[in-house]
């Protein structure tokens, strides 16, 4: 064990946690929103909506993100009208390609998983708030958004833990996070043990925050379920 | 890219049955007696499941080799030991299996009804009796599906081995792509190829579960 090798390494590592940290940021909090939209997509009416949405979830799922991380790497690069376009600005930046594959991806997932919400909500809640007079938008913002939300968050307290996982791919795409960052220095060192313990241990440290996240939002949003505490006289 | 699929296959069904052993054996050590055992489990699951893969398999590529020659040299061989590229895929994604199979199993170990063990000790049956007629023909249905969603994430996960030099479908499809410049169509055809993958083994799987779910009443 080198532990001067393992102690000069946390600083380096922990500007890659930064990037990793902004890679989950950014694309989970865009890739939510657009999951909440595809989802509805895929719960509608129109069979041509719904399968529409279906087979995007379908393709997304059913591909590793490397594929899709490197066709919008090495494949959007190719593309001659788009190198010259508005979208190069974004496009030609290796971070942000990294941000929009991963948000493709957490979008197909975190569909799946709030559809799975959706669906919950009973019949019963929605006839009694249509009897209320609610319909449309009232309804979904009242009722059913936050009932399906609520059923949700256990899961996609799972999606998020697997974005933290899938934020390493970016260190293919030369984005220097903490894999990245990892892979540098055991290139250089060639001590793989010591550094792994460290990013590993961060990696759990970040995965340990942001699911107690999650767990917080998820008791704020089931305080009925809570037993009352007692007044105390 | 048929050889390259062929290699994809292999790892995959590599990489699965190396996560079915250490699954059921993880879900067995779970509920071992000792605490320090349940502990341990309970640490190499949370871990696994929580370090990307890509960190684990250059752990192993860039460590494997020294590793196996440090346990040899203790056995007393002090020769030159190197690993091949395939044997780390296996084994890095088979741990990630491992670790998420070890939860498949647990929870399914969980839901066969405790009657049962009981009335199976009450019939006499001994442990190993037990094991076989009672607790392994209901674990295994019930954990099917579960079971299924790990075979698609250990194929998608094999593409991560091209990074380190494997020649599996990605790495050929990297390859084609760098030399011919069309990239769209090299990684489509790799997309393509994996699509084609995951979605036979999801079929099959819940040919499987249909299969294994005759016996329900519905």
């Amino acid at each position: 064990m080198d532990f001067q090798l393992m102690a000069e390494s946390v600083v380096p590592l922990l500007h890659g946690m930064l990037k990793t940290f902004q890679l989950v940021t950014i694309s989970l909090s865009i890739g939510f929103c657009l999951a909440i939209g595809l989802a509805l997509l895929r719960v509608s009416r129109q069979p041509v909506v719904s399968g529409a949405a279906r087979v995007y979830i379908f393709v997304i799922r059913g591909t590793p993100l490397l594929v899709q991380l490197f066709l919008i790497y090495y494949g959007l690069g190719q593309v001659e009208w788009l190198r010259h376009s508005i979208f190069w600005v974004v496009l030609r930046e290796p971070f942000w390609c990294a941000v929009i594959a991963l948000i493709i991806n957490t979008t197909a997932y975190g569909a799946e998983i709030i559809r799975g919400g959706l669906q919950s909500v009973s019949w019963g809640e929605k006839e009694a708030a249509r009897s209320f007079g609610m319909s449309g938008f009232l309804l979904f913002r009242r009722i059913v958004f936050p009932i399906a939300i609520r059923q949700a968050l256990p899961a996609y307290g799972n999606e998020v833990i697997l974005m933290v996982k899938a934020t390493s791919l970016a260190s293919t795409v030369t984005v220097m996070e903490m894999t990245g960052v990892s892979n540098a220095i055991i290139a250089d060192t060639y001590r793989p043990l010591e550094v792994f313990l460290i990013a590993g241990a961060l990696y759990l440290l970040l995965n340990f925050i942001l699911i107690n996240i999650v767990r917080w939002i998820e008791r704020r949003l089931s305080g009925h379920l809570r037993q009352p505490v007692e007044a105390k006289s | 890219m048929l050889l390259a699929t062929v290699m994809t296959l292999i790892l995959s069904v590599g990489a699965f049955s190396l996560g079915l052993v250490l699954g059921a054996l993880g879900a067995a050590l779970k509920r071992a007696r000792l605490n320090v055992v349940r502990w341990l489990t309970e640490a190499f699951t949370t871990a696994a499941r929580g370090i990307p893969e890509l960190l684990i398999i250059y752990l192993l590529f860039f460590g494997g080799s020294s590793g196996i020659m440090f346990v040899a040299k203790i056995f007393g061989y002090n020769g030159y030991i190197e690993i091949n590229a395939l044997m780390i895929g296996i084994v890095a994604v088979g741990v990630v299996q491992g670790a998420y199979q070890t939860e498949v199993f647990r929870g399914a170990v969980d839901a066969v009804p405790k009657g049962q063990i009981e009335a199976a000790r009450a019939a006499g049956m001994s442990d190993l009796l037990m094991f076989r007629r009672i607790l392994v023909p209901q674990v295994l249905r019930l954990a099917l599906p579960g079971l299924g969603n790990c075979c698609v994430s250990a194929m998608k996960e094999t593409a991560l081995v091209s990074i380190v030099g494997m020649v599996e479908i990605m790495r050929q499809a990297h390859i084609g792509a760098g030399s011919t410049r069309h990239p769209f169509l090299f990684y489509g055809l790799a997309a393509a190829l994996f699509l084609a993958l995951t979605s036979f083994s999801g079929a099959g799987f819940r040919k499987l579960e249909i299969w294994a779910r005759r016996g329900e009443r519905s």
